[in-house]
């Protein structure tokens, strides 16, 4: 099982109803996030190219973030998924800073750090991560990589597609078909 | 006791009062204290029990904007909002809401809502609201009623809504003799297209609009830019579109979401599409690529159409719009490639330049030409359940209304708002014989949807009383008499959804939680002032839920299913989706047929074909104001949304990057502006120099600027475009107020010195 | 025109600068920790080759400073962290690739033996103070005898607790301005170079002062060769360490990072230094003092800049 999402940033109009979906769903509190969406602007009047995209962490397969984490709060679990087990964090800011994506913030009422999980509470009960679910655009695709015939093997065999700041050598887990 | 106050209300002039204002504040929200200190106690392993917690879920429907999504609100035990989810059978979403709908509990958990009645009062010389009880706020209102319908007639009374609350108080206004009533969502919004439409095939657009965008072909968006404009499912087929290959082509001078989506973005020049669109029929017509067969059989006046748009070709509209002919006969071909699978998008926000129902007119005949209307891939025929009536006595016969207000503009199908606030002024033509002496606002906020703040102003002047029912301190609620808290979507009972679309569907909104704080549904408000004024006849119910389970149980279903399953699809009766082959269709227009020339136009002395007319251009060192939306945010509505704002808590400054060297700006910087005809912005802007924008024109979000201090989050963010939007192009044949011809210039340094903001 | 911009969720006060995770706490813990290596690597060796008699400073009372600022350190790392009640969970496991988990480890060691380096010294420095109990009186005794093991046990401790300092920042690979493998050698030199300027502070004698003016010298110019290699690496490197390196020269750290750091922290130090070995009349006190604050702020420009720098956005 590797967990993957794939958003198909030719559709994305950049709503951020997946921001506000991940923000009901998981109690985050409002003036903090767990995703965002950034707008790209290329070329000059009239010949001018933007890209939309959500973004989140990563779930990293080389994940910094589990590297450098000094009590074992954030671990990878089956399916790839990294998350952070709130009472084991003491709040050090090591994974925050190690983050090339930016993806983690300190939660303002426990202290532990606070980032997306997939939804990994929705997997359990065979749902879609908040996010893919309410996507106006069905620009989101959530699946399993490991199987060769999910929506998000086909995508990724038949598109094109980026992962975000591939330098870091993180082996982003979501993908952007471009 | 009443008499003695109201005479003190009318003769001080009415000063705009900030609520914040409040007379004595015992309303001082202990609520800051609590998120300072209940939360902090909190632990890790809540957020994990809270998602688990079982939630319970109400049926609904959205009032976050007016496309109505179905959903299901889901509430925890102590009655909190956790989430909004969209129905998986509602056609309106398909069990998405967008992030309006879901930042809905935003409109229930603002702490900045109205808490409880208001009444105007003059505390040591200055105008300011003081808290009320309903009983006496109800009282008021309806002690003036009398009062105005004694002396000038119930038609004195005028209504100016928007929703689900517009509705029940329409009723009221009905029963008491008033059909004074006008929305802006009519000549500030979707009526030129309505017209022209009508005009051509008989028949409104509506809303949902039936474009068939899943199945078309081609998508051509002239000034729409869906995908900011977050109509649910029109987003949802666009998106189904791109995946299935269909060609989009946008026609905006501005890089739009939708036209980064687009294979041809067509960058026009503002102010000239009913040039592209004749350079679009003369392409067709020329090149003999128009649906012969289909504008035989269905549509009248084809030669005069042919005839005139002889002389308009690709060249002619190459000069007006920038547009190459080259390109313009390209996009003209790959709509007729993808007929009549193709749609030529009505649009929804149309008032521009004062000729937008010719624009529309233009809009349905390329249609017509391309044989879309009726067909797979374009229009389809919509289909709605009629709801019946909760019984009732018959509404009186008023005297004069809308209609009358409106009489000069002949083909004005809805009340207008800019005439209806016109008859409160007498130094007005239409005072004399329909004047407006009070009036109630509902769900609308008026100086961020009517242009002209002027006319408002002096309007509001003129008025003896003013009741606004909102849910939100709206700026609007500065200039009422008395304002109502109502309570949100969430905590009330409304009418049943009955829209068009493919198949005819209801929802029932069903209150998730108790009204906050002391507010109360739109219909409580209804019934109270009704009772009051002798009309409970008019309201034989206790609860609305009696209303509803009576036109469920007319329908077929019931208040107990309806809350299992909160939408209810039905089997269409009008007949096929589309126009079948080798049947007739008879249009509900003069001729039957679909009318490419008009002679009702021509009646009425009107162009009975659109002809392109030159609008009036920035000078120099001004610049075109161009509006749109965002997703995340519904006119001026939900600007003080915890979540929404949350998302975007500004509007800014879309500018050239050209203008911006002209003008030494930064990205980031704050200006103010200042138009035509010197009216300066309150609040500054950011500007964000984009390549998104052309360099004749500036462009913001609208619904930003908040004026009243009570509106913690939107207070003095961004600049109000309405504002800004003095100049008024009023369309001749149906009174749309154009508002696209304004020009501003750019202020660096803050032209309110004496201000600090 | 290239554009990037947050359309929402990102760019709002409490997102970006809470990024900002670090603040002024670690940068002293980070001097604090290399302060404290310098000195206790110093006395240990000092200790092992049998010279204490000529450098009491060294072993004696320098020596106070490590246990005082390590303690300090800790309390700031402590109050920086954002659920402190929590922290134990550092003690329940030893995680190899997180330097924050062994430099959590080696401060557990380092720390005691820094207080029991002063106690063995005690009757020394607190000649006055009788030790009321005969089994402390016995214990001094008993480290007192196992100084030189406890020296033998600090060198590498303290080497790695040096350069624990620099690595805690120079491991993330997602802020290119901490991002190269000199800032580890860069921060045991510097903490060294503090460590010695200290030392030279209390010193009594000038034979002491002299010789750590020496090391000082030697260090200085050890950090300032480190240094240019940092940003020659950074120049060298990609456009996201080229931004780094910005922040460094021709950006907004650039007045504290040059006029405060390798100018008054690390030239003029030097040169007086230089002087003062040569015989010239300096008063110690000044450069010891400037490699102090330097270091200090040298810490302060690191920890604040390195997060602003990114990979994205």
């Amino acid at each position: 099982m590797r967990y993957a999402m794939v958003i198909d940033t030719l559709k994305c109009v950049g709503c951020s109803d997946c921001v506000v979906a991940c923000q009901t769903e998981n109690d985050v509190p409002v003036g903090y996030c767990r995703d965002w969406i950034t707008e790209t602007v290329d070329g000059s009047y009239p010949n001018v190219v933007l890209e939309l995209k959500s973004e989140r962490c990563n779930h990293c397969e080389n994940a910094p973030c589990v590297r450098c984490c000094p009590t074992g709060a954030s671990h990878i679990i089956d399916g790839g998924i990294v998350l952070v087990t709130p009472n084991e964090c003491i709040g050090c800011g090591a994974c925050i800073e190690s983050c090339p994506y930016d993806a983690r913030y300190s939660h303002p009422e426990g202290g532990y750090v606070d980032k997306c999980t997939f939804c990994n509470h929705r997997l359990e009960k065979g749902q879609l991560p908040a996010c893919v679910s309410v996507c106006p655009t069905n620009c989101m695709y959530f699946g399993d990589l490991d199987n060769p015939n999910s929506k998000v093997s086909r995508l990724l065999k038949n598109r094109k597609y980026k992962t975000l700041a591939p330098e870091a050598g993180t082996k982003p887990q979501v993908y952007y078909l471009i | 006791m009443f008499p003695k106050k109201l005479l003190d209300m009318v003769t001080s002039r009415r000063k705009f009062i900030k609520i914040s204002a409040l007379g004595f504040c015992g309303a001082v929200a202990s609520s800051s204290v609590i998120s300072a200190f209940g939360g902090n106690s909190i632990l890790n392993e809540l957020v994990a029990e809270n998602i688990a917690k079982k939630l319970k879920k109400t049926a609904t429907y959205c009032e976050v904007c007016f496309w109505k999504c179905a959903a299901w609100a889901h509430s925890d035990e102590q009655g909190n909002i956790k989430k909004i989810i969209g129905n998986d059978i509602d056609p309106h979403c398909n069990g998405r809401l967008c992030p309006r709908g879901t930042g809905g509990i935003g409109m229930y958990s603002d702490e900045d809502r109205l808490k409880t009645p208001l009444i105007r009062t003059t505390i040591d010389g200055e105008q300011t609201f003081r808290e009320a009880s309903w009983d006496e706020a109800l009282d008021l209102i309806a002690s003036k009623f009398k009062q105005v319908k004694d002396t000038h007639g119930a038609e004195s009374i005028a209504l100016l809504k928007h929703g689900s609350p517009g509705k029940h108080l329409e009723h009221l206004f009905k029963a008491y003799g008033s059909d004074t009533i006008a929305e802006p969502a009519y000549a500030q919004c979707r009526g030129p297209r309505e017209t022209g439409f009508a005009l051509t095939y008989g028949s409104w657009v509506g809303s949902p609009e039936p474009t068939d965008i899943r199945d078309t072909k081609c998508l051509v968006l002239i000034g729409s830019h869906i995908g900011e404009n977050m109509h649910n499912t029109q987003v949802q087929e666009m998106s189904d579109a791109i995946d299935n290959g269909a060609t989009i082509i946008t026609v905006d001078p501005r890089f739009s979401t939708a036209a980064s989506k687009s294979q041809h973005w067509l960058a026009i020049k503002p102010a000239t599409d009913i040039a592209l669109m004749l350079a679009w029929m003369n392409v067709l017509i020329e090149e003999e690529l128009y649906d012969k067969e289909y504008v035989d059989k269905y549509c009248t006046g084809f030669n005069q159409l042919r005839d005139h748009v002889l002389n308009f070709t690709p060249e002619w509209a190459y000069g007006i719009t920038t547009i190459k002919p080259a390109e313009i006969r390209k996009t003209a071909r790959a709509m007729a490639n993808a007929a009549p699978s193709v749609i030529i998008h009505p649009g929804r926000h149309v008032t521009w330049y004062g000729d937008d129902s010719q624009r529309a007119r233009a809009m349905a005949i390329l249609n017509a030409l391309l044989g879309s209307w009726g067909r797979r891939g374009g229009f389809y025929f919509k289909e709605s359940l009629k709801v019946p009536k909760f019984p009732h006595p018959k509404y009186p016969e008023p005297k004069w209304g809308w209609q009358d207000i409106g009489k000069k503009f002949p083909l004005a199908q809805m009340g207008i708002t800019t005439e209806v606030m016109k008859c409160a002024i007498p130094t007005e033509e239409n005072h004399e014989k329909y004047p407006v002496k009070a009036m109630m606002i509902a769900g609308t906020n008026i100086t961020k949807s009517i242009p002209n703040k002027k006319l408002l102003e002096d309007a509001i002047e003129n008025l003896e009383f003013i009741v606004v029912l909102d849910t939100m301190p709206m700026d609007v609620t500065g200039y009422a008499d008395i304002v109502l808290p109502e309570c949100t979507y969430l905590e009330r009972y409304d009418d049943i959804r009955s829209s068009p679309n493919r198949e005819p569907s209801i929802a029932v909104r069903i209150p998730a939680v108790k009204p906050k704080y002391d507010s109360k549904p739109g219909w409580w408000v209804a019934k109270q002032i009704g009772e009051r004024l002798g009309l409970s006849e008019y309201f034989k119910f206790d609860d609305y839920e009696e209303v509803i389970e009576w036109q469920l149980n007319k329908l077929g279903t019931s208040l107990e299913e309806m809350k299992k399953i909160g939408v209810k699809q039905f089997p269409r009766k009008s007949g096929s989706l589309y126009l079948e082959e080798g049947k007739t269709h008879e249009f509900a227009t003069e001729s039957g047929k679909i009318e490419l020339y008009s002679n009702q136009l021509k009646s009425l002395g009107f162009d009975p074909i659109p002809v392109f007319t030159k609008h009036p251009e920035p000078p120099q060192g001004f610049y075109r104001l161009n509006y749109g939306r965002a997703p995340m945010h519904t006119f001026s509505r939900t600007a003080n949304n915890p979540n929404l704002n949350d998302l975007m808590n500004e509007n800014k400054l879309w500018v050239n990057p050209k203008v911006a060297r002209i003008l030494d700006l930064k990205t980031g910087q704050k200006v103010w502006l200042r138009n035509q005809d010197k009216v300066t912005s309150t609040f500054p802007i950011k500007v964000r120099i984009t390549e998104r924008i052309r360099w004749d024109s500036v462009y913001m979000v609208h619904g930003f600027g908040h004026d009243n201090k009570k509106l913690t989050k939107a207070f003095g963010k961004g600049i109000n475009d309405t504002q800004m939007i003095t100049k008024v192009a009023v369309d001749p044949i149906m009174g749309g107020t154009g508002m696209r011809g304004n020009f501003v210039e750019i202020l660096t340094e803050n032209p309110h010195k004496t201000v600090t903001i | 025109m290239q554009e990037e911009i947050f359309v929402s969720g990102r760019d709002i006060p409490n997102i970006d600068p809470s990024l900002e995770i670090w603040h002024w706490p670690i940068g002293l813990y980070l001097f604090l920790g290399g302060l404290a290596a310098g000195i206790i690597l110093f006395a240990s060796i000092v200790v092992i080759l049998n010279k204490e008699d000529e450098y009491p400073t060294t072993v004696k009372y320098a020596s106070i400073i490590p246990p005082i600022a390590l303690v300090i350190g800790l309390i700031a790392l402590i109050y920086d962290l954002k659920n402190p009640l929590y922290s134990w969970q550092l003690y329940t496991t030893i995680r190899i690739e997180s330097p924050m988990s062994w430099g959590a480890w080696v401060l557990l060691i380092v720390t005691p033996l820094s207080f029991l380096w002063v106690f063995s010294y005690f009757s020394e420095l607190f000649p006055t103070w009788d030790l009321k109990f005969e089994w402390l009186k016995k214990f001094e005794q008993f480290v007192k005898k196992n100084r030189k093991n406890m020296a033998y046990l600090l060198v590498p401790l303290s080497i790695i607790l040096g350069v624990y300092t620099g690595i805690l920042l120079s491991a993330f690979n997602a802020r290119p301005l901490w991002n190269n493998a000199i800032l580890g050698p860069l921060f045991l030199t510097s903490g060294l170079s503090t460590g010695a300027a200290a030392i030279i502070l209390l010193a009594k004698t000038a034979q002491e002062r002299h010789l750590f003016g020496k090391v000082d010298l030697a260090l200085i110019i050890i950090e300032l060769g480190l240094i240019i290699h940092m940003l020659m690496g950074m120049y060298a490197g990609s456009e996201v360490q080229l931004e780094a390196m910005r922040l460094l020269v021709g950006g907004e750290f650039t007045v504290l990072f040059f006029g405060f750091v390798v100018i008054l922290g690390l030239i003029i130090p030097g040169i007086l230094e230089a002087l003062e070995i040569k015989g010239y009349k300096v008063p110690v006190a000044i450069p010891a003092l400037l490699v102090l604050i330097g270091g200090l702020i040298f810490r302060f420009v690191m920890v604040e800049a390195g997060q602003i720098t990114r990979y994205l956005y």
